[in-house]
């Protein structure tokens, strides 16, 4: 383990969970006057059934794994349910799954404080409590098959959902045993099984559950929710963040045919009717003007070049702004005057604004009746969700309820403190009243230009290095939006989502003078975090950097990283590094025309190295083999982390070769793919994924994240290779908007 | 104003305008939502269906302009589509939302082409956008459909 990053159990500092817990406090406290302690008492009494709130047996001895946690492609599902199963001793064949309903009582993430899916915590945060959860209910089997055939608890064995006495020859399945099993008290504190002997965790046979459905277009998401008396609504948004509805003429919207009636709601002008095509007609027909006397109207060029200016000192610091200390080690300032016996190196680095662009937009559906809120929809955080929707309703956040189903993608944007697409549904929703469902439709080009992007960033980096050419003295320079202080009930302190992977680097442990810093402007675009959050820049930074400073000891980058790890005492970072040098064949020549390029990173409590073959192609990038290997602790689906790799491989390349917001005075100029330009087949990557072994029972830690932020500086650096020039900014290619 | 349709083999009298694109006809009229939105304008592939064996785009296709044409939708595979077979064995989807347009778009491809190779592959997949990635499974998937080995296998535990 390395300190000072290991979030595989705690996260230290003023983090995304210190703040949600005081956004949930304080907007439960604010609502219903109840104690900012008793975040747990928000959850609406459920039902709990005889095995305990993740247990589930059917009649027929089939079980359900209750997941406290959205599937939105991560394959959660999949491990959530083997741990339960593996402890169950269950019939793998006969085990499912289903989405937890909105209770953060019963649901609540123990790495987050409320029901909430994120920071690639759904395995890690679950390992103990659903083992738990399984072995209980392996008790309860047990128990009453001794008592059945009245012998000794100890001689029961289970296997594969049956339960033998090999003495007395005696064998039960679950469905046999059910109706003596659910009678018993679950045990409190249930004995777990040596993960020695674990038969299904680890292994091939943990495979997703939901492909046929998605393979036949079963699988039902909140766009296609259908019901009988169902209006779909889509709604007319300002063009600058910020503006508002001065006055609007509807005529020709209601003269569309489907359409039922046209609403101001405080995010817009709403149009709902019988189908969407008519209420796309309708809202397109609709005239609406705006005031945009608070609207955000700079673009983000200009907000580049500040940012940039605040790191060189070109630009002066403006009324609130400071500079907040995030690493601080020796006196980095009189290090760099006096000079190393080495080289400086001083480098900027521009992220632009990115959009999650999700495959299916953002959509909600609801039905109000009174101070009454249902929901179906893919809810990411659903006592998020809960507290915002009922402000709306004007009742108590436990009274709201929310079926969760699968998202067609997050990758965070459907964690969002506002909940503005479910919060706009619900206005919506009230409007209409008679507890009349409505689905709140976004168009491709609603979804882009909403905002809650990643945010622009800009880094400034400064290495002095020593005689041996490593880093004697390192400063840093942040300047982003805050993701965490405009949230509305966020906190003080440095926003650890801004410097996460900068901060805690090992890199800047083994670095005795350190001075890195953060400034956090205001800007009136909505920023979110992006799959990785901070890692989405940070990783690029540390790790491009490395390879540049390494180029100048005339080192091979891999044997640069190794030295610096070992000062460090970065042993995950170490291996996950040997493994992939190891597959990939670092040693020998890259395959004829093509460049290799070597990046390690640490996320979210998992280290992950690749290293990339990357050739220019028609001039542009394009990047073939991708070796990777990741450090997650127990790993309990290899197939489905192998997945995660490759996926977020391709989302992050995705970013990092195209990936592009940009704002004109303030509007947002991407509406759709056309413009906004994402990895497709033809350039997609071939990823393969080698696990670092581990001793049996390491604490499992996340992949959904881990997998995006290692691409883009490994690309970075095969391209630095091939041409001896650092790319100071992302995208590498510029699509013209 | 009444047309018929014929879809997945049957035909089917819709009420929606004939301007109307077949998405929203598919979706809201027929219940058939197997097929998805994902631009509204031909970039991302999620709507894809096939009109006479040929992939098109039904997020930009009037009702109008496939009055006698035969459509098949994911639903009209039944499941029981080579390609599907594939997708569930290699595990290809994640969040799926992609997925029927991507398997209607390979079905075209190998109805075309049955042993296509990889370019071919890249040029028929390449208006099919997987936000979540999953674009190396669905190539290795097309290629077992075909009866073809994948190239290489994607993971392995050190
Ligand atoms: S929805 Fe038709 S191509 Fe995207
Ligand atoms: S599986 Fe999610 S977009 Fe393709």
């Amino acid at each position: 383990m390395n300190a000072p990053f290991d979030r595989r159990h705690t996260q230290a500092g003023p983090s995304r969970r210190d703040v949600i817990v005081t956004a949930t406090a304080a907007g439960g406290a604010l609502l219903v006057g109840c104690s900012p302690t008793n975040l747990m008492a928000l959850g609406a009494e459920g039902e709990v059934g005889a095995f305990g709130p993740f247990v589930k047996i059917a009649p027929d001895g089939a079980v359900s794994v209750v997941c406290k946690h959205i599937e939105f492609g991560q394959g959660n599902h999949a491990g959530l349910a083997a741990i339960v199963a593996e402890e169950l001793d269950a019939d793998w064949t006969r085990v499912g799954w289903e989405h937890a309903p909105a209770n953060a009582k019963l649901y609540a993430n123990g790495a987050l404080g409320a029901q909430l899916t994120g920071g690639s915590s759904a395995i890690n945060n679950s390992w103990d409590q659903l083992r738990k959860a399984g072995a209980g209910a392996r008790a309860m089997f047990v128990q009453a098959a001794a008592a059945r055939w009245d012998v000794a608890v100890g001689e029961i064995t289970v296997e594969n959902g049956v339960v033998s006495h090999a003495a007395s020859g005696r064998s039960a399945d679950f469905r046999e045993l059910l109706p003596d099993a659910a009678k018993i008290t679950p045990p409190t504190e249930p004995t777990l099984k040596d993960p020695a002997r674990f038969t299904l965790i680890g292994t091939d046979r943990v495979r997703r559950k939901d492909s046929r459905a998605k393979s036949t277009g079963q699988t039902r998401f909140t766009m296609d929710v259908q019901a009988e008396d169902l209006l779909v609504a889509m709604v007319a948004h300002p063009p600058r963040f910020g503006a508002k509805v001065a006055s609007f003429d509807a005529t020709a919207a209601k003269a569309v045919p489907g359409v039922v009636e046209v609403y101001e709601i405080p995010t817009g002008v709403a149009v709902v009717a019988d189908n969407t095509w008519a209420a796309k007609q309708g809202r397109d027909a609709l005239t609406v003007t705006w005031n945009e006397d608070a609207a955000e109207t700079r673009s983000s060029a200009d907000i580049l070049t500040r940012f940039q200016g605040l790191t060189d000192g070109s630009a002066a610091l403006a009324e609130g702004e400071e500079w907040q200390a995030f690493e601080s080690r020796g006196d980095a300032a009189a290090q760099m005057q006096v000079g190393g016996q080495g080289e400086t190196l001083e480098i900027g680095y521009d992220f632009p604004y990115l959009a999650h662009a999700t495959m299916e937009p953002m959509n909600c559906v609801a039905q109000v009746s009174g101070n009454q809120a249902r929901l179906t929809f893919a809810s990411q955080g659903p006592t998020l969700d809960q507290l915002n929707v009922a402000k709306v309703v004007l009742n108590l956040p436990g009274s709201v309820e929310i079926e969760t189903l699968p998202a067609g993608g997050s990758f965070g944007r459907r964690a969002n403190f506002q909940s503005d697409f479910v919060v706009e549904c619900v206005e919506i929703a009230k409007k209409v009243g008679k507890n009349r469902p409505v689905k709140l439709v976004w168009t491709r080009e609603d979804d882009m230009s909403a905002g809650y992007f990643r945010p622009l960033v800009h880094h400034r980096v400064k290495v002095v290095t020593d005689a041996q050419g490593y880093p004697s003295a390192w400063t840093h320079r942040i300047v982003t939006q805050s993701i965490m202080k405009g949230a509305p009930f966020g906190g003080g302190g440095v926003d650890e989502t801004a410097v996460e992977g900068a901060k805690g680097s090992p890199y800047l442990a083994a670095t005795p003078h350190v001075d890195a810093q953060l400034l956090t402007p205001d800007i009136g675009v909505p920023v979110l975090w992006w799959r990785s959050v901070g890692a989405t820049h940070t990783a690029y930074v540390m790790e491009h950097t490395i390879d540049q400073l390494a180029r100048k000891a005339g080192q091979d980058p891999v044997e640069y990283r190794r030295a610096l790890y070992r000062k460090a005492d970065a042993k995950r970072h170490l291996a996950v590094l040997d493994l992939a040098v190891e597959k990939s064949g670092w040693a020998e020549p890259a395959p004829e025309g093509w460049t290799r390029g070597v990046a390690v990173h640490e996320c979210f409590g998992s280290v992950v190295a690749q290293v990339a073959e990357v050739k220019m192609e028609n001039g542009e990038p394009k990047v073939g083999r991708v070796v990777t290997a990741i450090d997650c602790g127990t790993a309990i689906s290899p197939n489905q982390i192998a997945a995660q790799m490759e996926g977020g491989t391709c989302y992050g390349l995705s970013a990092a070769l195209y990936g592009e917001v940009t704002l004109t005075e303030g509007r947002v100029d991407q509406t759709n793919f056309d413009t906004y330009r994402v990895l497709r087949h033809n350039e997609a990557p071939t990823v393969e994924t080698y696990i670092v072994a581990q001793p049996a029972g390491a604490h499992p830690t996340g992949v959904g994240e881990p997998g995006t932020p290692v691409i883009g500086p490994a690309v970075a650096n095969a391209l630095l290779a091939l041409t001896g020039e650092a790319i100071t900014a992302q995208p590498f290619v510029k699509t013209s908007a | 104003m009444a047309a018929t349709l014929d879809v997945n083999g049957k035909p089917l009298a819709v009420q929606a305008a004939e301007d109307t694109p077949l998405l929203w006809v598919l979706r809201d009229e027929l219940g058939l939502t197997g097929t998805k939105y994902g631009c509204g304008i031909a970039q991302c592939g999620a709507c894809t269906v096939l009109a006479d064996g040929a992939p098109i785009r039904s997020c930009l296709t009037p009702i109008a302009a496939v009055a006698g044409a035969k459509i098949t939708t994911i639903e009209g595979l039944e499941g029981r589509h080579r390609l599907q077979e594939s997708w569930v064995k290699l595990d290809v989807p994640q969040c799926g939302y992609c997925q029927s347009g991507q398997i209607m778009s390979a079905a075209a491809l190998l109805a075309q082409s049955p042993q296509p190779t990889d370019a071919e592959i890249d040029a028929a997949m390449s208006g099919n956008i997987c936000r979540c990635g999953a674009y190396q499974r669905i190539h290795a998937a097309i290629k077992d459909a075909a009866g073809q080995t994948p190239a290489a296998d994607t993971q392995t535990q050190a």
